[in-house]
């Protein structure tokens, strides 16, 4: 087991790595901007003295290292900062909107993954049908298109015509769960809608690209029944694979949320980085970002890890 | 391997069996009659495009991807197979017909132990019990002599060697007592040494069974030893179909003779004698690639005359390629030193002067990608005269044509084209006006023929003969091919596991006494004679178990 | 020993020279109409897009940012489509977007490659740390997903066209370094690289005549792909209120500005997203089609 441990070793110390270099590059990103949080806090107004004061009480008066670690000390104790707009405390402005985030990801992805598998193996068993064909024209259009187009689409039936399901997925924290799945129902089918084609089309090229394995074929010369070669044959090595795809598109899920969010003006991590965009709050957008770019890390991350457990090669060592 | 019972196992008649390319259906097997009785072993010959895998495999039903069984009628034990269910050719597979694929490597399941594969079949179709099959399993094992025959079944694939993988899918080819096994080139990918214990397996096994065998190869010598009847086809249709021993003493279509005659090419003129200077010396070179602590060559040591071929000799991981990057340059050596012409040349390529670099020219195993695809033969031949030489317009034109000529190709036809659009034989013979275009004295030859089928490697045996003839080249020819070496070496080096075992002339190499490993890397070379491998065998067993070694 | 090369030729028969009297415009045009009907409908689109796009002067009504109405008119043989949140014409707005929406997006698809196929190429040929350090770096890059990158770095730069050009360009080319260095290391472990390494030529010839010619194909697809790619980022983006900037007619903007006129079952912000998507479909099969010929063993049979 001495090399399935050392190379897991190797993944996750990678990971912490890039997870360094990464708020490294947004620290770095921010400190490159004219003028500081100070200046910022208090506006053009205020005196040179007012703004040293503060400077001095946010710490920004010590050298970039300096700052860039007690950065980095906060929010490992989960202190952000605190938001130029409105000045609350931004861990305060997250912590809701993350839930909601990952809640709605999570709820896209329990509908799209066991579709998009079901889909992908399908496609891949009868491939060059006229279910594949027209699977693959389908998939390829839905790639196409902009997560905007087909959740105005989903409203304009949906909500505007039909009157089925709200076009706002105004949620609180205290909003109940039945009535939760209820609200968000649109923008999580929008992300399904989205997603789905990408991991149905990945899943068929995995299978098939498994299925032309020498070894399949000697299965199937050795008298196995079709079902004893997808189950037995094809299956065991067809987990890493699989698993990639599905931990490839949650991270693109979570990223894609950002779009849905702010059509649906759903309260999650998205439409606050948006909002803070615009109105260049700096701080919130780092927070953001940061928080993002670590689960889009996180997830990439245990795609590998699952698929070095999963490999027959590297759980029997010579 | 008798056919004293002659109850008629499977009849194959009128075999036609189409492939799909170019999106268009092609024939590959073009109307094929063979008969096979129980207990008797038919090898099936024939070079690259031939169809023999196509009609080893239709005889289980079975049809590739991209394939489909046309025409005629597969009659299996009285069963018609072109006209069967699915689920009765299905299972007739494994049960009562076996295969044993070309790479075993590949064809095991990755995610299974080698017991349980072994026994799958077994279960699956009924026959017996897992624990039943295991100690079948053991049993055969042990009598193919694998090491630790208990134990060796619970690993994966890839904890095993090549070789033991090869015999293990003969053991599980076994596994329900077939009335035929389909042998599909199963040494092909196999080093000499390790192929002559694979060959023996299977003749064991096919004689203490009295299985019925289809033997698929190229390899004539490997069939001698195998087959009481050999077929011999081309483009999917027979050409000639005999008894072993009649075959192949007195053939009778010109094709047949033509492939018999392949292995009878001998360099005819005699090397100059050697001038005081060789042309190229390697000095106890000690050499390993980056980081790993041991070498892959120790103080490797040999000359090179002018005039001379030198054949280096040495199964896979001998270290007789890495020798060949040492003299290139591309891997500067630890230890010791390559001299050119009495001059040290430099150890890394990219410290030579032009002049050294254009003395000592390589041609690939591998053709094809010896050449850019993207660039006409023009482009190709001609770079090295612009390069090294300084030639343009009329001259550089005149050099092309010449070469061309050179090496035996009509300039009018084949200056403009691609590479795709050039047979195998055609693109080696470019890289050799490729190498000769730089006008060097020596050039290293690295498994020049080893890609190509065997009447074509003759034609550039032939043709690097007498180019040397010609321009008193020297050659250092890196083959694992013995014959090859018999044919056109003046001096032979073998190699083992990076170190030089023996060398001297060919005739002192060839005859006894020997180095121990030159002895048995000549003994494994299967000869055209069918009662080789009988004498080997015997042989091998009156000194005492050479064959059990393993690897 | 002057007789024929080979005794018996057969075995090793040339497959047959290719027709050579053709131009390469005959070629395409032969395989067009060879290709399933995805493809032919993909060609027809970006054709349209192309032609839109060059003349849309010409074309349109009204002026790029000319006020000719009231706010969200209705559908009217005036205004075909209606106008926008300040009474833009919106088919002028439509037809001016084909020139700036997927003008930027070509620009930032060029960018990305001339970057990434550059250092990707590089890092195939020299190998060694030159290859690591750019690696690491693109690794890092990717760890970052580009839309949320992308908005960091636009709120740090400010959102113009230009940085958004350089910032999505760069971003991307992350992607096209991987490709490249991926196809272009496929073709360097071939023995006419280390014959050339050999022959002594420099890193120019290796790189630009002998690598750059076999990774064509393989790259080509990927442009198309990438084009989708930044071609919907930016969209989103302008989507969101930081990509392209008013007046500029853009079609994510367009969507953003109409987008409530939905709830009233006025179909008016589909309409630039349509176009949005109906290019990045014909764009997609048209590649689909072309990965399908050219690597030719895709699916078999």
């Amino acid at each position: 087991m001495n090399d399935i441990v050392r190379m897991l070793l190797q993944r996750l110390s990678l990971g912490v790595l890039t997870l360094f270099v990464v708020s490294l590059i947004i620290f770095l990103g921010v400190s490159l901007l004219p003028g500081d949080a100070a200046q910022a806090l208090l506006g053009q107004s205020a005196t040179e003295d007012t703004v040293n004061a503060l400077r001095k009480e946010m710490g920004l008066d010590k050298p970039p290292h300096i700052r860039y670690l007690h950065w980095l000390g906060g929010i490992l104790q989960g202190d952000f900062g605190v938001s130029i707009g409105n000045k609350r405390e931004i861990s305060e402005l997250i912590g809701g909107r993350f839930a909601n985030t990952l809640f709605l990801a999570l709820y896209a992805a329990f509908i799209a993954v066991p579709l998009a598998l079901v889909l992908g193996i399908l496609a891949a068993l009868y491939r060059n049908t006229w279910y594949d064909r027209t699977v693959n024209v389908t998939t390829l259009s839905s790639i196409s298109t902009p997560e905007f187009f087909v959740a105005y689409i989903l409203i304009l039936f949906f909500s505007v015509k039909w009157g089925w399901f709200p076009s706002l997925a105004n949620v609180t924290l205290d909003t109940p769960f039945l009535e939760r799945v209820y609200k968000t129902f649109l923008p999580a089918v929008t992300l399904t809608l989205v997603v789905v084609a990408h991991m149905m089309r990945m899943t068929r090229a995995a299978i098939i690209n498994l299925l032309a394995s020498p070894y399949i074929e000697m299965a199937a010369l050795k008298g196995m029944t079709r079902r004893r070669i997808i189950t037995h044959h094809a299956l065991p090595n067809a987990w890493a694979p699989i698993i990639n795809v599905i931990v490839l598109n949650l991270a693109y899920l979570i990223v894609g949320v950002v779009v849905v969010e702010v059509v649906f003006v759903y309260p999650g991590l998205g439409q606050l980085l948006v909002d803070s965009v615009q109105r260049r709050d700096l701080p919130v957008v780092q927070a953001c970002c940061l928080i993002f770019a670590a689960t889009f890390i996180l997830l990439n991350l245990i795609a590998d890890i699952l698929s070095i457990l999963t490999n027959p090669r590297l759980l029997h060592p010579k | 391997m008798s056919t004293d019972s002659k109850e008629l196992l499977l009849e194959i008649t009128n075999l036609q069996i189409e492939g799909f390319s170019d999106e268009q259906w092609h024939q590959i097997v073009k109307g094929v009659d063979l008969t096979l009785h129980r207990g008797e072993v038919l090898g099936l010959i024939g070079e690259s495009g031939a169809g023999k895998s196509t009609i080893g495999i239709a005889a289980m039903g079975y049809a590739k991807p991209g394939c489909r069984i046309h025409g005629g009628s597969i009659r299996f034990d009285g069963m018609e197979l072109t006209t069967a269910s699915d689920e009765e050719k299905r299972k007739l597979r494994g049960s009562r017909i076996a295969y044993v694929a070309q790479s075993a490597a590949a064809s095991f399941n990755p995610a299974h132990t080698l017991i349980d594969q072994f026994s799958e079949t077994v279960v699956e179709h009924g026959i017996n019990s897992r624990e039943k099959a295991y100690e079948d399993a053991k049993e055969l094992y042990r009598k193919i002599r694998m090491p630790n025959p208990d134990d060796i079944g619970f690993r994966y694939p890839h904890q095993v060697s090549g070789g033991q993988l090869q015999r293990a899918m003969t053991a599980m080819a076994l596994s329900c007592r077939p009335d035929l096994i389909i042998f599909d080139e199963p040494t092909t990918a196999l080093d000499v040494t390790t192929q002559i214990e694979v060959l023996m397996t299977i003749r064991d096994i096919v004689e203490q069974f009295n299985t019925a065998a289809i033997y698929i190869t190229h390899d004539l010598a490997v069939v001698a030893q195998m087959a009481d009847h050999i077929k011999v086809l081309r483009y999917g249709e027979t050409v000639e179909d005999a008894d072993t021993r009649t075959m192949l003493s007195d053939p009778e279509e010109d094709y047949t003779k033509s492939l018999w005659a392949v292995r009878s090419f001998r360099k005819e003129v005699e090397a100059p004698a050697p001038e005081p200077t060789p042309i190229l010396r390697v000095e106890s070179v000690t050499a390993s690639y980056t980081r790993s602590l041991n070498p892959v060559l120790i103080d490797v040591d040999f000359e090179i005359h002018r005039g001379h071929t030198t054949a280096v000799v040495g199964e896979s991981g001998s270290g007789k390629s890495t020798t060949a990057r040492v003299i290139t340059g591309l891997l500067p050596p630890q230890k010791g030193a390559v001299f050119f012409d009495g001059a040290p040349l430099p150890p890394d390529y990219r410290k030579r002067s032009k002049d050294q670099l254009r003395q000592v020219q390589m041609i690939y195993q591998m053709a094809d990608t010896a050449v850019n695809p993207r660039h006409k033969i023009r482009d190709i031949v001609g770079r090295p005269l612009s390069f090294y030489l300084d030639m343009q317009g009329e001259e550089k034109e005149k050099r092309l044509r010449d070469l061309m000529e050179m090496i035996e190709m009509d300039p009018d036809l084949f200056l403009d084209r691609f590479p795709s659009e050039l047979s195998g034989g055609q693109k080696q013979r470019i890289c050799i006006a490729k190498a000769l275009a730089a006008e060097p004295a020596f050039i290293i030859c690295d498994e020049v023929t080893s890609a190509l089928d065997q009447l074509v490697a003759e034609g550039i045996l032939r043709l690097l003969d007498r180019l040397q003839q010609e321009l008193n080249l020297a050659y250092m020819f890196i083959t694992h091919d013995l014959a090859t070496v018999k044919a056109i070496a003046d001096e032979v080096i073998v190699m083992l596991e990076g170190k030089v075992v023996e060398q001297g002339s060919k005739t002192d190499i060839f005859a006894p006494p020997h180095h121990e490993y030159t002895e048995l890397l000549l003994s494994s070379v299967p000869e055209m004679d069918p009662d080789w491998m009988d004498r080997v065998i015997e042989e091998r067993e009156q000194k005492g178990g050479m064959i059990a070694a393993g690897n | 020993m002057t007789e024929h090369p080979e005794p018996v030729q057969s075995a090793d028969a040339a497959p047959p020279p290719q027709r050579r009297d053709e131009g390469r415009l005959s070629v395409c045009w032969r395989e067009l109409r060879k290709a399933p009907l995805s493809a032919k409908l993909g060609v027809i689109i970006i054709f349209t897009y192309i032609f839109v796009a060059i003349f849309a002067p010409w074309i349109a009504p009204y002026g790029e940012a000319e006020i000719v109405g009231d706010q969200f008119e209705e559908w009217s043989e005036t205004f075909l489509l209606g106008t926008d949140n300040l009474g833009r014409d919106m088919l002028t707005r439509i037809i001016y977007g084909a020139r700036n929406t997927v003008g930027i997006a070509l620009l930032t698809t060029f960018l990305a490659f001339f970057l990434g196929g550059l250092f990707g190429l590089l890092a195939a040929a020299v190998g060694g740390w030159v290859d690591q350090i750019l690696s690491r770096i693109v690794d890092v890059l990717m760890a970052i997903p580009v839309l949320i990158f992308a908005m960091l770095l636009l709120t740090i730069f400010g959102t113009s066209v230009i940085n958004m050009i350089i910032i999505i360009g760069v971003l991307d080319s992350t992607r096209v370094f991987r490709l490249t260095r991926a196809v272009s290391l496929n073709v360097v472990v071939m023995d006419f690289i280390e014959s050339a390494r050999l022959r002594g030529e420099g890193l120019g010839w290796i790189t630009i005549r002998e690598i750059l010619p076999n990774i064509t194909p393989p790259l080509a697809a990927e442009f198309g792909l990438r084009f989708c790619f930044v071609f919907l980022t930016i969209s989103a983006l302008s989507f969101l209120g930081l990509g392209i900037q008013p007046p500029t007619a853009d079609w994510g903007s367009m969507v953003r500005d109409t987008a409530d006129l939905i709830t009233f079952d006025d179909y008016t912000p589909l309409v630039p997203a349509m176009a949005i998507a109906v290019l990045t479909v014909g764009v997609n099969f048209v590649v689909d089609w072309f990965l399908h010929k050219s690597s030719g063993l895709k699916d078999e049979h």
